[in-house]
């Protein structure tokens, strides 16, 4: 009878898989503490949110202040600025500017290259990245290559008239 | 006293058979080059850069608040510590210049084909855990360009498909490149180092399978071969003394050419430098990075333009032996290939334009183009070479090998008949 079991070829083979599918499971289940290691540390997620006091920008004048490490542009736009934003919908991503601001006087975008995380300088109207030669207008749109998309709008909110914070829509 | 001491070790452990069968009396071919030295010049500069680099591990600190200075106070205060951190950092350039002739020469000789398949491809994987070792490397400074070449570089992984994004925050363990990034980097760029040791000894066991190959481009008979010692060991110690006139030229009158000007402006996340370039052994590939316009795209040609050496064994149809010694249409693929590179080194190099970016784009498609048209060259060259009448020097090396192919299988024959002698007596 038990010289039948041991003979038992199936039985064996079953076992051998079992045991090496738990193994295997155990095995990439201590994985996940330590690749889950690498994932931003609680102090770095602390920085989520950034309050900023924009009341000293004046028209036409652009402020970058740093949010999770990342530049952020806020650029109190003029009318005329307002105006030839309005006029078209950007050329690569396109996309109407209202849809871009919350008040139509504050640009809040994020200063970083949608092509290779460059920071793009302000030039003219709108703003140039200078390791590759893409050129963004004054919503922060892509108007020549190689970036692929429009520079990002944060999450944001007015606080106040004069203070926004960044992170939380 | 000496030979006792031997002895007790060989009934333990096979020293002796070993330094015979591995080393002295490696059995290689009498008609190597110098172009035959790289491979042993590599492995010197892996033990430099090993050295130097853990003495300047003693000095460093990972930390963005303390990195930069601490490499000020490297080369400042510590005794020599300047000589140590120029070594090391000429050392990447050097490694880099060394490994990009080794593999130029298996590209021109044909080493890379069969039976030295996996010899090349764990040299390819060498290669990319050498370019990895380099970029951490080139973030501890914690320079401008430091900073935005790890940018650049993690940014790529955007164009990993679905997760892109966590992807990069996971790599840098951040939402930029900051700290987590730095620390990692550098435990990292410590541990590497040893993988490629690893994969050295993997390359050697490989090599000592397949032994060398040689210009001739034909396995040759037994005959030819020489010991490794006293013949190559005498060679390659010759050659390392050229090899060290030269790094010493750029370590002690140099030292500053091979380093960006703007890496000695502290790492500033607000602020891009105007015009960022990476190390000049990275030119050619990101030269081909920028020619693709669409991201994921360039990220790809970029990914491939590295890997596509590993299909040389495929590509290459042509069984004329020699490499491009005796193959003029290969040979002639190969210099402008060599050209093609520093065309796109020279475009990586310059601020883009739409002139520039013309070039690459045509350097590019040359690029990829003369992979693809391999094997189609290399079959019609084979179809004209043998219409035309092989040199005279090939055909008597190739009558003299299949004459020994012949005497081995013979005595093969011969052993197998005696061992089953007995059987039929049986």
């Amino acid at each position: 009878m038990e010289k039948e079991i041991l003979g038992d070829g199936d039985r064996r083979n079953f076992l051998i898989k079992l045991t090496s599918v738990v193994g295997g499971a155990g095995v990439a289940a201590t994985c996940v503490p330590f690749v889950a290691s690498m994932n931003p540390s609680s102090d770095v997620l602390a920085k989520a949110e950034t309050e900023v006091d924009i009341s000293n920008i004046p028209p036409g004048g652009m402020h970058t202040v740093a949010w999770q490490g990342k530049p952020v542009f806020i650029l109190h736009r003029t009318p005329e600025q307002i105006k030839a934003a309005g006029t078209s919908n950007g050329v690569s991503d396109p996309e109407p500017d209202s849809q871009r601001v919350k008040n139509p006087e504050w640009l809040v975008v994020i200063g970083v290259c949608t092509h290779m995380g460059c920071v793009p300088n302000k030039e003219g109207p709108g703003w140039v990245c200078h390791c590759h030669g893409s050129q963004f207008d004054d919503s922060g749109r892509v108007t020549r290559g190689p970036a692929p998309k429009n520079l990002e709008v944060p999450p944001y909110r007015f606080v106040a008239e004069n203070k926004i914070t960044i992170g939380k829509a | 006293m000496s030979n006792r001491i031997t002895e007790w070790i060989d009934q333990r452990f096979p020293l002796t058979s070993f330094v015979k069968h591995e080393l002295t009396g490696y059995p290689t071919p009498r008609n190597l080059s110098y172009w035959w030295n790289f491979g042993f010049l590599a492995g010197f500069v892996l033990v430099l850069q090993v050295a130097t680099g853990i003495f300047l591990a003693m000095h460093y600190k990972a930390d963005i608040a303390l990195s930069f200075d601490s490499v000020q106070h490297i080369m400042r205060d510590v005794n020599y510590g300047w000589l140590l951190r120029y070594m090391h950092s000429t050392g990447a350039s050097a490694f880099f210049l060394v490994i990009f002739i080794h593999m130029a020469r298996t590209l021109y000789y044909g080493s890379f084909r069969a039976p030295r398949e996996l010899l090349w491809w764990t040299g390819q994987g060498l290669l990319l855990l050498l370019m990895a070792t380099a970029f951490m490397g080139y973030l501890l400074p914690w320079g401008q360009m430091s900073f935005w070449g790890a940018t650049v570089i993690t940014n790529l992984f955007r164009a990993t498909p679905f997760i892109g994004d966590q992807v990069v925050v996971w790599l840098r363990g951040d939402y930029t490149v900051g700290d987590a990034t730095l620390t990692r980097f550098f435990a990292l760029h410590y541990l590497f180092p040893f993988l490629i040791i690893g994969a050295v000894a993997v390359h050697l066991v490989a090599l000592h399978t397949v032994k060398s190959s040689n210009p001739s481009g034909i396995n040759l008979a037994d005959k030819d071969n020489i010991p490794f010692h006293p013949y190559f060991t005498a060679k390659d110690f010759f050659g390392l003394g050229v090899f060290l006139i030269v790094y010493s030229v750029f370590v002690f009158f140099m030292p500053d050419s091979l380093i960006e000007p703007a890496n000695n402006i502290p790492a500033n996340p607000m602020q891009t430098p105007n015009h960022i370039v990476p190390e000049w052994y990275f030119l050619p590939f990101y030269a081909i990075l920028r020619s693709v316009p669409n991201m994921v795209g360039g990220v790809v040609a970029m990914g491939l333009s590295v890997m596509m050496f590993a299909f040389m064994p495929f590509l290459d149809r042509s069984r004329i032996s020699g490499g491009a010694h005796f193959r003029p249409i290969y040979r002639l693929q190969f210099y402008l290939f060599l050209l093609d590179m520093l065309v796109l080194g020279y475009v990586g190099y310059v601020p883009p334009t739409s002139q520039t970016m013309l070039i690459g784009q045509i350097a590019t498609l040359c690029y990829f183009g003369s992979f693809f048209l391999v094997p189609f060259i290399s079959r019609a060259e084979e179809r004209w070479l043998i219409r035309r009448g092989l040199p005279q020097g090939i055909i008597t090396l190739m009558e003299s090998e299949a004459r020994d192919i012949e005497k081995r299988k013979l005595k093969q024959h011969l052993r197998k008949g005696g061992k089953h002698e007995p059987k039929f007596l049986s």
